[in-house]
């Protein structure tokens, strides 16, 4: 550390204060320049990186500095007999300083932004998951507060002096019980009440009354589909895929010749709803967290989500004091480069309001795809028998 | 309880006389060294190496989180295509979230962590002269090092390195077409983790077999340091679990490569139908996540390891309920493999299945607790000398209390339903198993750099790298809690296209800047590491009054560690402050004969002669009580 010794403190000052004045004037040119001319600058660039380059080291040198004073401190106490810096004892108060601001910074943290969190829930399920919510975050509120108190009080408390010896303490078969015991008895009633939720919540099993809806996934969007007037959707195969029969719904199944495609996830309030999670190329997640709902959608592998939703959009509304409010479904699996902007509008309304509006919408079967499929004539099986010549290595 | 130690003096002489003849050339030295000491500060440079990379690309991409409208014309220069006018691609986003996750886990958290410290500590604290085979662990550094070379090339290549994600979940990885990532990048990955994976196969047999084979006389597993134990354990683990990652990668390069099906059906991609048929995605899952669950305690519990020791010695008392850290640690570890199924919850796994992998999750928190509240009683009334690896020590207890608490959140599955890949999930391993980790290496680094380098790190730069890093580790995660409450997704490239997201980006720009604050902390730590290891002060032999056998080494490196026999074992390693001692430590190899006034009935559990004789000690003192 021998050019620190070549530095003293009035000089560096002087340089800092330099720096500072010349490099915001830098800035400032910089940003009034980028604001003039779009092209941007590459000298002003480099002088941007200089800048905080010369500040990184202005930084390392006053530390270099208040590392040599404490050094020429210590060094002079020592001299004059007395004791040094005491480093364990300062370290020790820093543990306690730590402790009280850091629960102060975790308190306020909980408050403002953990007020940001997600509203409550628009379904039926999530009532019962978000209580189980609560008292999980009650119960480690307790336990983070109680360990983290303990861990930095004790190494406020016992740190170290030459005076004291430790206390010889190497087990206690009796303390080391209860607390094996008294998580254990916690964590399995956290499992007993989270078991049952889960298997409750999973359910999705097809019963009479569920309004199926066909979500499918690719890159980068998602399809919708829902039944017709007969109340089933129709079945697909992914062969079948044109430009224009996107999905690959396979109309020799009666059921799909009314299905009616959709452009927003328009459900009725109070109906239970059974998401049928399709994707095509990568996985996808389907994840509508107002609704605690999220189902991966597997290519060769339909999933389910059955729910109820149970607050409308304009409820929410005036619940959440947001004019623009949406319930909104979007990408929680990576998938690719535009991930990020995979979403799809979420509205729940009225029966009344959902009878209206989907009998507004477009049948999937639309014209130019009954052409190409020569409907009434000729039938799609020409191209099945097309595909399945092609055949993977492993079948 | 020790019919496992085997002490064969044989191996021993065979290896004196084996010494002499090699010559010692440069490159036997400095290079192709087949001494464990060497090898260890080999991994342990490659490991901070890779740490910075890994480092420097988080910072790239919280700028991008920071300011995603933002152009920066230096990152144009500095990445080329990969930022075109200054702002960082989708792709290229992907890619270096990709990179720096493999990097962290693999390279730094498993490969640096353990390789540096098993190989380090195994034989000098089990009193051995080197690995049970010194060449394969040096194999084990080389291929660890072109695994790392060939991770770092795919910078190179045209289309970038990959991007699907640490966890490469096929399709996206599967198909070349899918991503940019996914063609040559993800290639060189695969490449990558299989030669990595040889070395940690060939590193782990050589720690179980050291531990189980070469312990010296007198060192029966119950009087093992926990280091060792928690080293021995991942080893365990690693044999276990990385073999199945290697079927799942070679079945992932046979779907890309040779048209195979076994992750991969139903599939129109970029409007082209495909041929793949009768594969299952959630398969490669399963696979991954078979090690990928032992993995994360692959990477803690050595952490866990180094903690424990230096905060006994440095609160001069002894590690508390040390049977019961062993049993927790066998417990984490056997449990480790029957969880991984709560990374799938939300998979279409059968639901029921996901109960089981959830009972299974929250059972696995006893002995973590148990773990905590024993590092909690070992401070309680100790004596404690805040070295920096003390800090480090402290902190890394605090990051896994903080990290841990949110799992019993995660293995919840009804809870991880509106969790899972979010925000949340970040702050959870990032705390639980990243900073923690991180910590516990640290604590490791800051403790045995005297041994290792014969000479003292600063502590008052090493306090000052301490106090940044773990303020700005807890400014950066804690507030993604809330990001996740708030149900923002993980991997996203810009919050910009929901109106929802948008009054997270001042708490983004908050993370990154702190960020870019503990990175900088880097700096003092890496100046301090490097700058020590020149000019650092001399060492003592034992300079921080500890008990294990490491420190009866001499200080100088000999190959074979000790000159002479090897020290005999005759108590536990945490004798520390132990009343009737005049001292407050006595060293492994201190013989109960010279330390009477200081035994207690318990030393001699399983050793009748000895409590014969030292009832007999006791008696003859009272009798002298009474004649004064
Ligand atoms: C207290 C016990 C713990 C429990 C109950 C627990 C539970 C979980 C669960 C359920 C997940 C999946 C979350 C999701 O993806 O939705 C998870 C993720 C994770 N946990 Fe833990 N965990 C615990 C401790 C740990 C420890 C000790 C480590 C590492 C040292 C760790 C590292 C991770 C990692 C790396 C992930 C994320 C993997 C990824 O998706 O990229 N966890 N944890
Ligand atoms: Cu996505
Ligand atoms: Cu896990």
């Amino acid at each position: 550390m021998g050019f620190k010794q070549l530095i003293n403190s009035k000089k560096t000052l002087s340089l800092f204060a330099a720096f500072v004045l010349f490099g915001t004037n830098q800035l400032m040119a910089q940003a009034t320049a980028a604001a003039d001319t779009a092209t941007v600058d590459k000298s002003a660039m480099w002088t941007g990186v200089g800048y905080y380059v010369l500040l990184f080291f202005v930084a390392s040198l006053c530390v270099a500095i208040l590392g040599k004073i404490l050094r020429v401190y210590d060094l002079t106490q020592k001299m004059q007999g007395k004791k040094g810096l005491n480093w364990n004892g300062i370290m020790g108060v820093c543990c306690a300083l730590f402790l009280i601001t850091g629960m102060y910074g975790a308190f306020w943290s909980l408050d403002v932004q953990g007020s940001m969190k997600l509203p409550e829930s628009a379904s039926a399920h999530g009532v019962a998951i978000d209580s189980m919510f609560t008292t999980t975050t009650i119960l480690t509120l307790i336990v983070f507060v109680i360990t983290q108190i303990c861990l930095f009080g004790f190494a406020f408390v016992y740190r170290g002096s030459d005076k004291r010896k430790a206390y010889f303490l190497p087990h206690n078969n009796l303390i080391e019980k209860i607390w094996t015991i008294i998580p254990a008895a916690v964590l399995t009633i956290l499992v007993v009440f989270g078991f049952f939720t889960w298997q409750k919540v999973e359910d999705s099993s097809q019963q009479k009354g569920d309004l199926n809806i066909d979500v499918t996934g690719h890159q980068f969007a998602w399809e919708l589909r829902y039944p017709g007037a007969d109340g089933k959707l129709g079945s697909l195969n992914f062969r079948l895929y044109t430009a224009l029969n996107k999905l690959g719904v396979d109309f020799k199944d009666r059921n799909s010749l009314d299905d009616i495609s959709a452009d927003t996830l328009v459900l009725p309030v109070h109906q239970s709803i059974r998401l049928n999670i399709h994707a095509q190329d990568v996985i996808h997640s389907v994840y509508m967290p107002h609704f605690r709902l999220q189902q991966n959608a597997v290519p060769g592998l339909p999933t389910f989500f059955k729910f109820v939703p149970t607050i409308t959009t304009a409820e929410m509304r005036r619940k959440t004091d947001n004019p623009n409010f949406e319930y909104l479904l979007y990408c929680n699996k990576i998938c690719g480069g535009a991930h990020y902007n995979m979403q799809k509008v979420v509205r729940v309304v009225t029966q009344a309001e959902y009878q209206d509006w989907i009998a507004k919408q477009k049948p999937y079967l639309s014209d130019p795809l009954k052409k190409e499929l020569h409907f009434a004539d000729a039938t799609p099986a020409v191209q099945v028998k097309a595909a399945s010549n092609r055949l993977a290595l492993n079948n | 309880m020790s019919t496992l130690a085997v002490h064969d003096h044989g191996v021993v002489h065979h290896e004196e006389g084996h010494e002499h003849h090699h010559k010692a050339t440069f490159l036997n030295t400095y290079v192709f060294s087949q001494d464990h000491k060497y090898i260890a500060k080999q991994f342990l440079v490659t490991g901070i190496i890779m740490a910075f990379i890994a480092m420097t690309l988080s910072i790239l991409f919280r700028i991008q989180l920071a300011y995603p409208d933002k152009s920066f014309p230096i990152l144009e220069t500095l990445l080329g295509r990969f930022a075109p006018n200054g702002r960082i691609s989708p792709d290229f986003y992907m890619s270096l979230v990709t990179i720096h996750g493999t990097i962290m886990v693999f390279f730094v958290l498993t490969a640096g962590l353990s390789g540096t410290f098993a190989n380090l500590l195994i034989p000098l604290q089990v009193g051995a002269r080197d690995m049970a085979s010194p060449f394969v662990n040096m194999l084990s550094y080389w291929f660890f090092f072109i695994a790392s070379l060939i991770m770092l090339s795919s910078f190179l290549v045209q289309k970038g390195p990959a991007s699907g994600g640490w966890t490469i979940y096929p399709p996206l990885s599967a198909l070349p077409k899918s991503m940019p990532g996914s063609d040559m990048g993800m290639t060189l990955w695969l490449i990558s983790m299989v030669l990595f994976i040889a070395s940690q196969l060939m590193g782990g047999i050589n720690y179980i077999s050291t531990v189980l084979n070469m312990r010296t006389k007198g060192m029966d597993l119950w009087k093992m340091p926990l280091t060792v134990w928690a080293l021995f354990l991942t080893a365990v683990l690693g044999v276990l679990s990385f073999p199945v990652l290697v079927a799942g990668v070679v079945l992932l390069i046979f779907d890309r490569s040779f048209g195979t099906s076994f992750y991969l059906s139903d599939i129109v991609l970029n409007g082209k139908v495909m041929p793949y048929e009768g594969g299952s995605p959630i398969l490669f899952q399963h696979l991954f996540w078979f090690l990928g669950h032992p993995e994360v305690y692959i990477v803690i519990m050595p952490a866990m390891g180094l903690s424990s020791e230096v905060l006994a010695v440095n609160s001069r008392k002894p590690i508390f309920g040390y049977h019961a850290m062993v049993y927790s640690l066998i417990g984490i570890a056997v449990l480790s493999f029957i969880v991984w199924g709560h990374h799938m919850f939300v998979t279409g796994m059968n639901p029921f299945l996901g109960g089981v992998f959830m009972i299974t999750t929250l059972i696995i928190a006893v002995p973590s607790a148990v773990k905590t509240f024993n590092w909690l009683a070992t401070l309680w009334r100790g004596n404690i000398r805040f070295t920096p690896a003390m800090l480090f020590a402290i902190g890394m207890v605090s990051f896994f209390i903080s990290g841990g608490l949110t799992g019993i959140f995660l293995g919840n599955a009804a809870l991880d339903i509106n969790l899972h890949d979010t925000y949340f999930v970040i702050a959870h391993f990032h705390l639980v198993m990243g900073s923690a980790a991180i910590f516990g290496m640290l604590a490791g680094v800051y403790h045995w750099f005297p041994k290792m380098y014969r000479r003292m790190m600063d502590e008052r730069l090493g306090y000052l790298h301490f106090w940044l890093t773990f303020i700005g580790a807890y400014l950066v995660f804690f507030p993604m809690h809330f990001m996740g409450l708030d149900g923002v997704p993980r991997r996203y490239y810009a919050f910009t296209e929901f109106e929802s997201m948008k009054r997270w980006l001042t708490v983004n720009v908050f993370i990154t800047w702190a960020a870019i604050m503990a990175g900088i902390a880097q700096l003092a730590f890496a100046y301090n590491f490097v700058h020590s290891i020149f000019w650092g002060k001399k060492t003592v032999q034992n300079p921080w009054n500890a008990n294990t056998l490491e420190w009866t080494a001499p200080i100088e490196h000999h190959h074979g560690n000790w000159i002479g026999e090897i020290p005999t074992v005759y108590r536990w390693p945490y004798d520390y402050s132990k009343p009737g001692h005049d001292e407050d430590f006595i060293p492994q190899n201190v013989p109960f004969s010279q330390t009477m006034s200081s035994n207690l009935p318990h030393d001699f559990e399983d050793n009748p002669g000895g409590l014969e004789e030292h009832t007999k000690w006791t008696n003859a003192q009272k009798a002298n009580e009474a004649v004064k």
